[in-house]
């Protein structure tokens, strides 16, 4: 159908996003293909060590599904975005392909070894989440193709993550926010991978701040280089949400925060995580 | 742009009842629910997605209503907030926030009482936390929150009965 209407026509997931964009006459489609009536699109499954998401799957049910809370990042970042309203309606690839600079799900899923399943009427293809969104609200996506399905490789149990968010308030989007991904042996990091969110165009993966990490002792002087690291990384504009100087504060204090919860799960600890308002 | 707008046709559930409509499919709806079914309880603060005063059930799901197109909404059940009293009787949610002056002006009131209505409907018996999430959606002026939190409590606790 996407084929037949052409580049004027867009695919419509749960509408947070484009609704609003079409009130404000920002975005402009010719005609909307609505996905919601398309059975089988959402749904949470695990099978063979790996997650695997329907890309209609909607904010709130990733945020309640006990399968998804196998990865505590995912949850963090579910049970984070916007309000109960908006995660009842919006979707995990409609946010995906939507690919705002500010969006949640690609920062999440930048530290986590995933997969988006792409379909057209040409087949199936599946790209890692690095080379799917390819610059702000630009992805790889062909014209007629869809966001299928996320995969999600299952962390170890050594491996802990968080994600964590600062915002003005809960329905608008995050000023800053950051995700860890580690593995530890005793007060070494084994490996970890930290993204950046809302300081660029796209998610931002941090490997200088990752690099001062990986196999050292995490300790007060690595944390302040790591923290260093990702400030230097990051590349915010100033705007109504905050400074460009405020920002990069703010991503090395999440950064920070994230890599110390991210270490206490990784240790087993269960840790609750929610947006911090500011 | 097309001069004339092709309407179609929709079946929706609005508080028990049944609606065949002919709509434009640009319509939202809450505005579908305001100006074809005159159930003007559901507001429109903001049309943004930000303040939640347009916040009906959708199958049981609170979402906002200015962002859902009304086509949307085809087969589906919606409630608003004229379905909560039945028979004069106004329903313990409403009570609730009578009784702890959880509303000044009550433009976000119907907004909040049925994103309420979904907490309570899932978690009979809410932390200070899950009330405050619930409603982190919904904007309101006036009372500065913590009555509304006082009413949802109240809120729970007049529906253990029920």
């Amino acid at each position: 159908m996407l084929s037949q209407l052409g580049e004027e026509a867009r695919p419509l997931a749960g509408g947070q996003s484009l609704i609003p964009l079409m009130k404000l006459r920002l975005a402009n489609p010719e005609h909307l293909v609505d996905l919601n009536f398309i059975p089988g699109t959402s749904y949470i499954k695990e099978d063979a060590g790996k997650l695997r998401l329907g890309a209609l799957s909607r904010h709130s049910e990733i945020e309640n599904s006990a399968i998804a809370g196998k990865i505590p990042l995912l949850h963090d970042c579910a049970a984070g975005i916007a309000d109960v309203q908006v995660r009842n309606r919006g979707t995990i690839g409609g946010s995906l392909a939507e690919a705002d600079p500010s969006g949640d799900w690609a920062v999440a899923l930048a530290t986590l070894a995933c997969q988006v399943v792409c379909v057209s009427p040409d087949g199936e293809r599946s790209l890692p989440m690095a080379e799917f969104v390819t610059d702000a609200y630009t992805t790889a996506l062909a014209p007629n193709e869809l966001v299928k399905e996320i995969t999600v490789k299952i962390p170890t149990k050594a491996s802990g993550g968080a994600y964590l968010a600062c915002k003005r308030a809960a329905p608008v989007y995050a000023s800053a926010s950051a995700a860890v991904q580690l593995t530890m042996e005793g007060d070494v990091c084994q490996d970890v991978a930290i993204a950046l969110g809302c300081v660029g165009l796209t998610a931002i993966k941090a490997t200088d701040a990752e690099n001062a990490l990986r196999s050292h002792r995490i300790d007060e002087k690595t944390l302040a280089t790591a923290m260093d690291a990702a400030r230097a990384t990051a590349d915010p504009q100033s705007d109504m949400r905050g400074s460009a100087d405020y920002k990069r504060a703010l991503i090395a204090a999440l950064v920070k925060r994230a890599i110390e919860i991210a270490i206490r799960r990784a240790q087993g600890e269960q840790v609750e995580v929610a947006p911090i308002y500011a | 742009m097309p001069e004339t707008i092709e309407k179609v046709s929709i079946e929706v559930n609005v508080n028990g009842k049944r609606h065949s409509l002919r709509l434009e499919p640009r319509i939202l709806l809450v505005e579908m629910l305001r100006e074809q079914l005159d159930l003007t309880g559901t507001h429109v603060g903001c049309d943004t997605t930000y303040c939640g005063a347009c916040t009906v059930l959708l199958n049981g799901a609170a979402v906002k209503s200015c962002t859902v197109l009304a086509v949307q909404a085809d087969g589906a059940e919606i409630t608003t907030v004229e379905a909560l009293g039945k028979n004069g009787e106004l329903h313990p949610i409403q009570k609730a926030f009578g009784e702890a002056y959880g509303l000044q002006c009550g433009y976000c009131t119907p907004g909040i009482m049925l994103a309420a209505l979904q907490l309570l409907t899932e978690n009979k018996q809410p932390s200070d936390k899950q009330v405050r999430k619930s409603i982190a959606g919904n904007t309101c002026r006036c009372t500065g929150y913590q009555n509304i939190f006082k009413a949802i409590q109240r809120a729970a606790q007049n529906m253990k009965g029920a």
